[in-house]
């Protein structure tokens, strides 16, 4: 029974190691997550193996042959067993816990001179603002050079959103008046997208970005031809966005009957 | 028919409906009339006169019904009937459509309502499947697609397999214990009569202005309170069904603890009562969560309150904070009762005592405290203080263990017994210990947050899910209800038929929802109407096998339908089993015992020559029957 287990979690283990689960990869971040999901494959091919080889043994070692009403031995457990099964399951799931932890750790580590980029969400679309350019806006398209840490910080409108790039392997919520961010270390030039992971209204399924990770220079260039800043009704905190929304009124002479400004 | 209008039943009960619809629509009208405002407020957040008759015209039914009468005459001090059985038993088919206190109509009640709402959660889901079979934009628009996955989960969750699992114990339970019934019969039928209630309101939203409630079965706030008018029904109807899953908790945990049989001690309960009496633990512990979510987000809609309102000092993530803290319980509370029912089907089957029984009992409990602390991880990716992370990590890693030892004891149970297949009960009890465990590996898998940060609320979610429910509940249930079919009908159902509603349940499971584990880790998120290209093919394969899969059901309620009426007399115990329920005819008399058994023994003694698990009433009384002692025997090897 031993070596079945062995032989098939082998087997199992093998089989699927061959794929490459989470797709390609694109940032620094990645690497660990998919080390991470494989260790937990082999894992789990051998316990799956346990499992199906003691089903399987049981059935073909003491299927009752028809007509046979006797019972089976009374055997009502054995505590050497059940302590070993209580133990070993906790030393496996406190090991794959520590190993969570330090991939977290190592994943989330921030950099010096990360790039800070403001990510927008709202019904269905998602705009970028680079505060550390002036402020200016991209909608639709996320810029960002290759083997930067960027660190995003994530703003919603109106209800949560949230941010996902699948080759980057990194997802976070936007959440409104709550300040998120996601750190990301783009290391692999190309086109891909951004998709909006959590259910937000009519438009989800289509709420997507371009992202396009590009060389330093490439970067620059593109930076300095845009010209729009990012809009004050998309402004940070909430105070800063109450504060807008004020002076916009103000602009326009205050909206009837809402009592905000007197006339 | 002044008569009939007089006595509790449908003339009043309908009746009753109309005059609680009434009464709060001109409630309503006479306030807003009182205080000068329009008379009808049709913002979608608001429909004062839609969702206040909504509460009221169930509560005007169920007076008239019946449900209130016998409360109401003790409350007034008008005689009553203490003794009064005129609701026990069915008699002819009416009797089912009565309010009927008897706990085993009222169980088979439950059993047939909640497969009339898998049935109809199944056709959503099928209607979901047909505009997923391809990409692009085929038969549903995307605002219908938001309410379809709405809708199918909470119907799904809400009114199948909560509550199927609560009539499964309502039938046998009472009897397992050698109790003559639940310990509030009135309560016991009122918490089945919510549940239709619930029900319709959850379907009827189809017809609300703006569609069905859209937000998905978690309506997360602000998406909820902004949603139109469906969504009320949804935060109404969440409230009727939530109190029918209290109404019974309780009534099961009063019955447990007092209404055991002489003898009966906590080490003596057939598992299935430890996995109810758990379950209820955490009914009654979580359920209010989700109640309080609800009327916290019908607050926000309809009264401009600001629980989830940023912008005026609420808090969104708060809302998930609450939800969670029943809705991570629930999901043990839809399978604690499946382990239950897998230990009795695979002891009986494998004519051997449960593996390790106060363990299993122990797991169980164990499960329960877990449940509590580990609700935060399905917000690992929600923007929640960081700090909270680690340590639900560590709690739901561990939750991991309690659900292996559940594994590992069945599995040692099959061990050295005489394992007879023939039934199909045993069948999906085998089958369901691989699916599950796969539906737990993949759990444990999303409890990594690395792992959960890239796969959280993608495909392989909606895969981990159908893996524990499906793979999980589901083929519990079927489990269940193929294994006590013949003490609830006294008919034995077709073997034939129940292999092919088999092996068609387990192939079409795995076809149908492994795939979606690839995709999602692919990149392919979770409530979306349509994908990229490079899904299509997995997504057509997925389709296909649902589409099997739902035709394979109509397999079995043939099965259960024509058997019900036709199949060949079942006898008392069919299965040979040790446990109460089976020592009374097939259906039990009225109020099951003549004469309330003595519990001598385990309720698994089998292969102990003489031992006994109970003593019914009207046997050799005075014999001395020897006490049977849980014994550890070691192995053989
Ligand atoms: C070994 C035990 C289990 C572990 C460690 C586990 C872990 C998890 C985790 C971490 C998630 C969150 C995934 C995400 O949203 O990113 C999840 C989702 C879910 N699990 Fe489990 N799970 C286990 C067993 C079960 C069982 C027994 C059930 C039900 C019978 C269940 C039902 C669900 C459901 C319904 C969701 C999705 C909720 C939603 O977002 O709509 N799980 N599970
Ligand atoms: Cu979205
Ligand atoms: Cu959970």
């Amino acid at each position: 029974m031993v070596l079945a287990v062995l032989v098939l979690g082998v087997v199992q283990s093998v089989i699927l190691l061959q794929f490459d689960w989470f797709g390609e990869a694109a940032a620094t971040e990645a690497a660990p997550i998919d080390t991470m999901m494989d260790v937990t494959v082999v894992i789990s091919s051998f316990i799956f193996a346990i499992v199906c080889v003691a089903l399987g043994y049981a059935l073909i070692k003491w299927r009752a042959k028809p007509g046979d009403e006797s019972d089976g031995l009374p055997i009502h457990g054995n505590t050497k067993l059940e302590i070993i099964w209580t133990i070993i399951p906790v030393i496996i799931v406190l090991g794959l816990g520590g190993y969570s932890w330090a991939v977290l750790d190592d994943i989330e580590k921030t950099d010096e001179n990360a790039l800070h980029v403001n990510a927008y969400a709202q019904q269905f679309a998602w705009t970028f603002g680079y505060p550390e350019d002036g402020n200016k806006w991209s909608e639709g398209v996320l810029h960002v050079p290759v083997n930067r840490q960027v660190i995003f910080d994530l703003q919603a409108q109106d209800v949560i959103h949230s941010f996902w790039v699948p080759e980057w392997r990194i997802k976070k919520d936007a959440v409104p008046g709550l300040a998120t961010d996601a750190v990301v270390t783009p290391d692999k030039e190309g086109t891909y997208q951004l998709v909006c992971a959590e259910l937000c209204g009519i438009g989800h399924t289509t709420m997507r970005a371009y992202v396009i990770v590009e060389s330093e220079e490439k970067y620059e260039a593109w930076l300095s031809k845009q010209t729009t800043e990012v809009p004050t009704s998309l402004l940070k905190t909430k105070d800063e966005y109450l504060e807008a929304e004020a002076k916009e009124q103000e602009e326009s002479g205050g909206i009837e009957g809402s009592g905000v400004v007197e006339e | 028919m002044a008569a009939a209008i007089r006595q509790p039943g449908w003339y009043r009960g309908a009746i009753g409906l109309v005059l609680g619809a009434a009464f709060g629509f001109g409630l309503v009208i006479a306030l807003r009339a009182i205080s000068g405002l329009d008379l009808f407020q049709t913002e979608q957040t608001g429909y004062p006169h839609v969702v206040v008759p909504l509460i009221t015209a169930p509560f005007g039914f169920l007076f008239g019904f019946g449900a209130f009468d016998y409360w109401f005459r003790w409350a007034a001090g008008k005689p009553t009937i203490p003794e009064d059985h005129s609701g026990h038993g069915a008699y002819s088919w009416k009797d089912y459509f009565k309010f009927n206190t008897d706990h085993k109509v009222i169980g088979t009640q439950y059993v047939v309502t909640t497969l009339f709402f898998f049935l109809i959660g199944g056709l959503l889901a099928l209607l979901m499947r047909a505009e997923l079979a391809q990409p692009g934009a085929q038969i549903v628009a995307a605002s219908t697609f938001n309410g379809l996955f709405s809708t199918h989960a909470v119907v799904m969750i809400f009114l199948f397999i909560i509550p199927v699992f609560a009539g499964l114990a309502n039938y046998v339970l009472p009897l397992m214990i050698g109790a003559p019934d639940m310990a509030f019969p009135r309560l016991n039928a009122l918490s089945f009569w919510l549940l239709p209630i619930a029900g319709l309101i959850f379907i009827g939203s189809f017809l609300a202005p703006g569609g069905a409630f859209d937000a998905g079965w978690t309506g997360y706030a602000p998406l909820s309170t902004g949603a139109p008018l469906g969504q009320s029904f949804f935060n109404i109807g969440v409230q009727f069904a939530g109190a029918s899953s209290i109404a019974t908790a309780l009534n099961f945990l009063v019955t447990i603890i007092t209404m055991r049989a002489p003898g009966m001690n906590l080490w003596r309960m057939p598992l299935l009562v430890w996995a109810n009496l758990s379950t209820s633990l955490l009914v009654v512990g979580a359920t209010p969560f989700v109640a309080g979510a609800q009327f916290m987000v019908f607050f926000d809609r309809i009264l401009g309150m600001n629980f989830f309102n940023f912008l005026e000092g609420g808090d969104v993530i708060s809302y998930q904070h609450i939800f969670w803290f029943y809705s991570h319980p629930a999901v043990y509370i839809m399978m604690l009762p499946g382990f239950g029912i897998i230990s009795e089907i695979i002891s009986t089957h494998a004519r051997k005592p449960v593996f390790g029984y106060r363990l299993m009992a122990l797991a169980l409990i164990g499960i329960v405290v877990l449940s509590y602390s580990v609700w935060a991880h399905h917000m690992f990716v929600a923007g929640m203080f960081s700090w909270l992370r680690v340590p639900i990590m560590i709690t739901t890693l561990l939750i991991a263990v309690p659900t292996g030892i559940k594994v590992f004891s069945w599995l040692g149970t099959l061990f050295y017994g005489k394992i007879h297949t023939y039934s199909t009960a045993m069948l999906f009890a085998l089958a369901f210990i691989i699916t599950f465990t796969v539906g737990g590996i993949s759990g444990v898998m999303l409890g990594m947050i690395p792992i959960d940060i890239h796969v959280s609320d993608t495909y392989f979610v909606v895969a981990h899910i159908h893996f524990v429910l499906f793979g999980g509940s589901v083929f519990t249930i079927f489990a269940g209800i193929y294994h006590w079919f013949p003490k609830m009908t006294g008919r034995m159902y077709d073997e034939r038929l129940g292999r092919i509603h088999f092996w068609g349940t387990v192939i079409g499971t795995w076809l149908a929802f492994v795939p979606m584990h690839w995709i999602g880790m692919d990149g392919m998120p979770r409530r979306v109407a349509d994908y990229a290209t490079q899904y299509g093919d997995w997504n057509l394969l997925i389709s296909v096998s649902a589409f099997a899969l739902g035709a394979v059901q109509l397999v079995f309620l043939y099965n259960m339908i024509v058997s019900w009426r036709f199949g060949p007399k079942a006898g008392n115990n069919p299965w040979r089993a040790n446990s109460i329920e089976w020592q009374v005819t097939s259906p039990p008399p009225v109020f099951n015992f003549d004469e309330i058994p003595r519990v001598v023994g385990g309720p698994y003694e089998y292969g102990t020559p003489g031992a006994r698990h109970a003593i019914m009433g009207g046997e050799d009384e005075g014999a001395e029957v020897p006490e049977t002692k849980p014994s550890t025997v070691t192995a053989p090897s």
